[in-house]
């Protein structure tokens, strides 16, 4: 079965959605992520936009996370504070983020690159990524793989991972049981230790090294101990996000890293 | 972080007054009569912006823009205006670009979503000619919410533990009832709110279609509000049914009548967003000397937003689209596209 990275990438992103479960998206791979799985094992998933769309029948990729098209045949068109609140009283499971670096903990830079006063580069900021992370139960990450964003310090948290490790979320004031869930990327997915709250490798994808998960890497990884081959997409996968979900090839066209 | 320590704060500096008094002594003068506010936006903009202020945009970045008004804040050179960049994607670019802003409340600019980043917007930042304070969108929302309930600050469950808060100007407090920490976020009141609506009638009483962001809040949080609007309707229309009024008039302070208003952003059940004109811009605020041609054919030598929408395509490119914010299937879509 011939599939690219980003296809792979977002197959794997879907599973993690549970039928029935809530998830606040933004655009590309999250988007594509969400709307596979409700075409595939859970069709009672809730899709949510931080603009205020809740539950569209999106009939193609938006291109703001404020477009008309994130509440095409919705249940609500909402407002921002609606939705921020309905993360605040913990009633959404997922989050989807990217960002230009994250560190072992699952901290988020997406702000600046060098000085605050005087960057290198200016990115957008927090947008709604800060609140999202503070406030779902579990954030997911899909994010190329390399050295520049796989980085030992970010040069600014934006949006809180866990922070400097066990405990840390908790002492700052963010409400318990939140943080990182999965980090999926175009070599492998990751998950989080539970006692040292690090990135650890779940599952490599097919034709992919250690050595080249360690290289593309700029922090000390764990590894599982049941370390899998991560799981390439079906048929009936492949065929429902090329047909359904994206036949622009909007987000699956382009390189995942 | 000492600093950070000492005031039990982030060290970023508050642009706004937080003061509820002050606020209702402000609403205490402000008219409440039912009048004629009907006015076109070079005058909404030369009575009610004034230099220095600090402005709030209505919207979503590209979603229900009201891109006449930034235009003419550009034209009539209004400067040193203070933003709150609740994402502000093409509302930012065109004040960055028009060097009309000298600090924003950040919580998502520069860029414009998927589409990319702006290098003008990114200029102001990465050469230091902008005062900068971070924020998260739900932070800047409720900061609408704490002004718009006329109360000076809003606890929230937010931005602990990274460096938003600390280049922030929240505070940490504990809750009186439950011990828990919790993020104070003081009151935001704009000097003035600018909003695009789908209808509304002469007085200021406006309705919105599809999603509102936080334009509930923004326009009674704001001491002055400018209003743009697709359509102008009769008092009788809004009293037809008094549920759909999302803003009583008594917020309001101008109303302009502006058909594609939200060009080239997106308006919901009305028009799609122009994707090529939106390309356009990025290619061209890229460096000063494309920037500069680039705003004199489209906003400096145009005389109105109207002539602005000739220059872009007008009717026709107006209509497809029309067309495309009411396609009906993928391949009606494919269609358009091509």
């Amino acid at each position: 079965m011939d599939y690219n990275a980003m296809e792979l990438m977002i197959c794997l992103a879907s599973r993690i959605l549970e039928d029935g479960s809530t998830v606040v998206v933004g655009t590309g791979a999250p988007c594509a992520a969400a709307m596979l799985a409700q075409k595939t094992h859970a069709p009672n998933l809730m899709i949510l936009f931080e603009a205020g769309g809740i539950g569209p029948q999106l009939p193609t990729m938006p291109i703001s996370v404020g477009d008309s098209r994130t509440f095409h045949k919705a249940i609500m068109a909402s407002s921002m504070p609606e939705i921020m609140e309905t993360c605040q009283r913990g009633l959404i499971d997922y989050c989807f983020l990217g960002g230009a670096q994250i560190d072992k903990y699952g901290n988020i830079n997406s702000t600046v690159i060098g000085d605050f006063k005087q960057p290198k580069v200016r990115f957008p900021g927090s947008g709604g990524a800060n609140d999202l992370a503070s406030l779902c139960w579990r954030t997911l990450v899909i994010t190329p793989h390399d050295v520049r964003r796989f980085v030992d310090k970010v040069d600014f948290i934006t949006t809180p991972g866990y922070l400097t490790g066990p405990g840390a979320r908790g002492d700052a004031g963010l409400p318990p049981d939140t943080g990182p869930y999965k980090v999926i990327t175009n070599l492998c997915v990751l998950g989080f230790d539970l006692k040292t709250k690090q990135m650890k490798v779940e599952s490599i994808h097919p034709g992919i090294t250690k050595e080249d998960i360690i290289k593309n890497t700029g922090f000390e990884l764990l590894w599982d101990e049941d370390l899998r081959t991560s799981l390439p997409p079906t048929e009936e996968e492949l065929r429902i996000l090329r047909e359904e979900v994206d036949p622009m090839r909007y987000i699956i066209g382009r390189q995942a890293s | 972080m000492s600093e950070l320590l000492a005031n039990g704060g982030g060290i970023g500096k508050l642009f706004t007054d937080p003061d509820p008094d002050k606020a209702r002594e402000y609403f205490r003068s402000k008219s409440r009569v039912m009048k004629d506010k009907v006015m076109d936006v070079k005058q909404a903009v030369s009575l009610f912006i004034q230099d220095g202020d600090y402005v709030s945009i209505g919207g979503f970045g590209t979603n229900r823009i009201p891109t006449a008004v930034l235009h003419e804040i550009l034209r009539q050179g209004k400067k040193e205006l203070g933003l709150s960049g609740h994402t502000a994607t093409h509302d930012f670019q065109i004040l960055a670009a028009g060097g009309a802003i000298n600090r924003v409340d950040v919580a998502y600019v520069v860029g414009l979503e998927a589409r990319g980043l702006s290098k003008a917007a990114r200029r102001l930042f990465e050469e230091a000619k902008i005062e900068v304070c971070e924020w998260t969108n739900a932070a800047l929302a409720w900061r609408y919410r704490a002004a718009a309930m006329g109360i000076p600050f809003i606890p929230a469950r937010v931005m602990f533990g990274t460096d938003t808060f600390k280049y922030s100007a929240a505070k940490v407090v504990n809750c009186p009832f439950t011990g828990k920490r919790l993020l104070a976020l003081p009151a935001l009141y704009p000097d003035v709110a600018i909003i695009h609506v789908h209808r509304a009638d002469k007085y200021g009483n406006a309705q919105i279609d599809g999603i509102t962001v936080s334009d509930f809040d923004v326009a009674r949080a704001a001491k002055r509000v400018i209003l743009t609007t697709e359509r102008i309707i009769d008092n009788e229309e809004i009293r037809k049914d008094p549920s759909r009024t999302f803003i009583p008039y008594y917020c309001v302070d101008a109303v302009c009548h502006v058909p594609y208003g939200s060009y080239p952003g997106n308006m919901p059940y009305e028009y799609f967003s122009d994707e090529d004109h939106l390309k356009e811009w990025l290619a061209s605020d890229g460096h000063p000397s494309t920037l500069e041609p680039f705003l004199q054919k489209y906003i400096l030598n145009t005389k109105d937003f109207s002539e602005y929408l000739e220059v872009c395509g007008g009717e026709k490119r107006l209509l497809e689209l029309r067309r495309l914010e009411f396609f009906q299937d993928e391949e009606e879509l494919d269609q358009l596209a091509m």
